[in-house]
């Protein structure tokens, strides 16, 4: 118990000043804020939908939420059901096998809903295409507000895209 | 804890007993010479394909991979067999119209799913299996459509909307008490889609069925006519976390199949490449086992090596996953020297950080009671289903082909494999953390004897059509590739056999008298590809 909590002290704090790559970053993410004010209430809760991925790009989701980016801090946490969804966050192509289940679980995401199709899977089919498994991009399904370009975008421009997006609104 | 001892490889034979064994049998088989890669081919007439999987089951020689090639009027079937310290490809054909071939499945439970994803892929029927349900197959096409074989369009004939595959019969559970739980495919995590079919009692699982496919995306009908490079993007991406593994294995194959030597050089970056992957993902994942039981101290720190590894990943190689780094003839990106300090300085450090967490975990008593006896895969049915990698080796079968068949680099070099006898959560997560010193002493010696010269030889078209074999110990364990190229170098067949085919199998086999809160935790120590099975 001793070692467990003296590795937590020294490790200290992780979360980082994003890197200077887009040095208007930190003002995006206070006006996502807002945006998600404006939108949702005081949080955006994420719903993940993998309808076909190769797990690359849940594995950049993932990353999102551990100490370095903390998407948390930006309003933006992901929920267990569509049910309790603000945004459909959707990657991979769409297999067949999924289809179904991809339009049930946006006719489950109360409105207003917002979806982003993640990856170049999900923003095009990607390297799989549209075939007699595959209904391609997921705009081939269902609406479609936003697509972050990436295989797969780094936990960076996920951040990124998603304030984009958010933007537009 | 952890021994060196691996029971089921060592009681098993020696790769070149495998025709005479066969043959005393009465199993009479033809040496060939047309697939690159494996130790031996054998052809063998289709009426003795299970009784050659008989004789291999009661000489401990463990089943492998199964898949077929259209080549009209036949199909041609071929199976993978691993014994002691090499690999065998036994091979046959069937007729496409009316064809059936005796099931391996009663001697190799493993042969279940692939055999029946056969049936549906190019319409063999195995007339004695013992389970006649469609496997990969949904609603997305018909029972009388078969889509690996040739006159199949890539594009297919769908409906506009495919229906929900609802008529999936699951064995039902009956009793006073009982209930069933479905789950899936669409899972409350961040984790791809499955469906998981559970019987209860109380708290108490008492059956797991697993239904899976929802990723199926064809694969391996798109790698038909292309060329290696767009091969090579498509094998990347078979299952992300382990993109270097396919790759690997899919170069292997090509390079196995037109005769191509690897430059030196290269083959050690595939194996820091490869090295690299295993010891993000089992970080990845150790953390996020600690995490299923709420120990969220193992998350924050493991997603934070994982996190600096990446990111030393994406300076060193430009992808924080290293996709697309192996490619046909070696690697595309070299390692500069100043690289090779920068990778060394993070080996060190990740070596004293995991020496102060790693203890921490092993000791840490509500975490190991939540561990131990949790999810046990005993070391006879993981022998029996043929489990792979860390999972196999929790349970006591210690096969690593980067030790018992290696492959270049690795002849030469000692590959310690850590084993475990009690097969459950703690052991496969024991496992992989001590596979992670393993991997990092790899790294060291790699990095310290990177041999100069090209990292690429040229592809040159092969003039005629061949076939090659890709073999490889990836994160999760043995990965295959099978590639077939015509003579201008176009794919005309392409199967990856990724390791979760053999170790889904074992999470129903584990689950058995574990509590339905304990699912999540077992589901994550086994970590099977959804993607890298469905294809
Ligand atoms: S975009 Fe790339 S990483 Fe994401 S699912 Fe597609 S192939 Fe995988």
């Amino acid at each position: 118990m001793f070692h467990v909590l003296f590795k937590s002290f020294k490790t200290g704090c992780l979360t980082e000043k994003l890197p200077p790559r887009d040095a208007t970053l930190e003002q995006a993410g206070a006006a996502c804020r807002e945006e998600i004010a404006r939108l949702f209430g005081k949080s955006m809760a994420v719903r993940m939908v993998d309808v076909g991925s190769c797990n690359g790009c849940e594995l950049e989701m993932h990353a999102v939420n551990n100490g370095f980016y903390d998407i948390e801090r930006f309003g933006i946490h992901f929920v267990a059901s569509p049910r309790h969804a603000d945004l459909l966050l959707v990657t991979g192509p769409v297999s067949r096998h999924m289809q179904a289940a991809l339009k049930r679980t946006y006719d489950a995401t109360p409105d207003p809903k917002m979806v982003i199709a993640m990856g170049d899977c999900a923003a095009c089919g990607g390297e799989f295409g549209v075939s007699y498994a595959s209904c391609g991009a997921v705009s081939n399904v269902v609406p479609v507000d936003a697509v972050i370009a990436g295989c797969p975008p780094t936990p960076l421009q996920l951040l990124q895209g998603i304030l984009q997006a958010l933007k537009a609104r | 804890m952890t021994k060196s001892v691996h029971q089921g490889q060592l009681e098993s034979p020696v790769v070149d007993s495998i025709p005479a064994l066969l043959n005393e049998a009465g199993v009479p088989t033809t040496e060939m010479s047309t697939v690159k890669g494996a130790a031996r081919v054998l052809s063998v007439d289709s009426r003795f394909w299970a009784k050659a999987a008989a004789v291999m089951a009661e000489n401990y020689v463990r089943w492998a991979a199964v898949w077929g090639e259209h080549a009209s009027p036949d199909v041609l079937v071929k199976a993978v067999f691993a014994a002691r310290d090499g690999h065998v490809l036994l091979c046959t054909s069937v007729q496409e119209t009316g064809g059936a071939l005796p099931s391996q499945t009663p001697f190799f439970p493993a042969a279940n799913r692939p055999e029946r994803t056969l049936q549906d892929m190019f319409g063999i029927r195995f007339a004695d299996h013992p389970d006649q349900r469609r496997w990969l197959r949904h609603l997305a096409w018909s029972e009388d459509q078969f889509p690996l074989r040739k006159e199949f369009p890539l594009a297919g004939t769908p409906q506009r909307d495919t229906p929900p595959d609802c008529e999936y019969t699951f064995i039902p559970a009956e009793g006073e008490g009982l209930y069933e739980i479905p789950v899936g495919p669409v899972h409350a995590g961040i984790i791809e889609p499955g469906h998981f079919r559970f019987s209860a009692m109380g708290e108490d699982i008492l059956n797991l069925e697993q239904h899976l496919g929802y990723v199926h995306k064809g694969i391996e009908k798109c790698a038909e006519g292309r060329d290696v490079q767009g091969l090579l993007r498509l094998a990347a991406r078979v299952s992300g976390d382990s993109t270097v593994t396919h790759s690997w294995a899919a170069c292997q194959a090509c390079e196995n199949a037109v005769g191509l030597t690897v430059p030196d050089r290269a083959l050690a970056i595939r194996a820091i490449l490869s090295e690299r992957e295993r010891i993000a993902n089992h970080m990845g994942d150790i953390g996020a086992c600690c995490n299923d039981v709420g120990f969220a101290f193992a998350l924050v720190q493991f997603g934070r090596l994982r996190e600096l590894w990446q990111r030393d990943s994406a300076t060193v190689f430009g992808h924080r996953f290293m996709m697309d780094v192996v490619t046909v003839g070696g690697v595309t990106r070299d390692i500069s020297p100043e690289h090779v300090a920068l990778l060394q300085k993070a080996i060190v450090q990740l070596r004293k950080e995991l020496n102060e967490l790693i203890p921490m975990l092993c000791e840490y008593p509500s975490l190991q009671d939540r561990f131990r006896t949790t999810g046990i895969l005993s070391p006879h049915v993981a022998r029996t289903i043929g489990a792979l990698g860390y999972v196999a080796r929790a349970s006591h079968e210690g096969w690593d082909m980067r030790r018992d068949a290696a492959y270049a680099p690795y002849q030469g070099v000692t590959v310690t494999v850590p084993t475990c006898k009690d097969g459950d959560t703690a052991c496969r997560v024991r496992v992989r953390a001590d596979e992670l010193f393993v991997s990092l002493d790899l790294l060291d010696h790699f990095l310290s004897t990177l041999p100069a010269g090209k990292i690429n030889a040229p592809f040159q078209p092969p003039q005629t059509a061949c076939c090659g074999l890709g073999l490889v110990e990836g994160w999760r364990g043995e990965t295959i590739a099978y590639v077939h190229l015509d003579k201008n170098g176009t794919v005309a067949r392409y199967f990856p056999r990724d390791a979760s085919w053999l170790n889904w199998p074992a999470l129903e086999a584990l689950i058995g008298g574990v509590i339905v809160p304990d699912f999540p935790l077992c589901n994550k120590s086994v970590n099977g590809s959804y993607s890298g099975h469905d294809v």
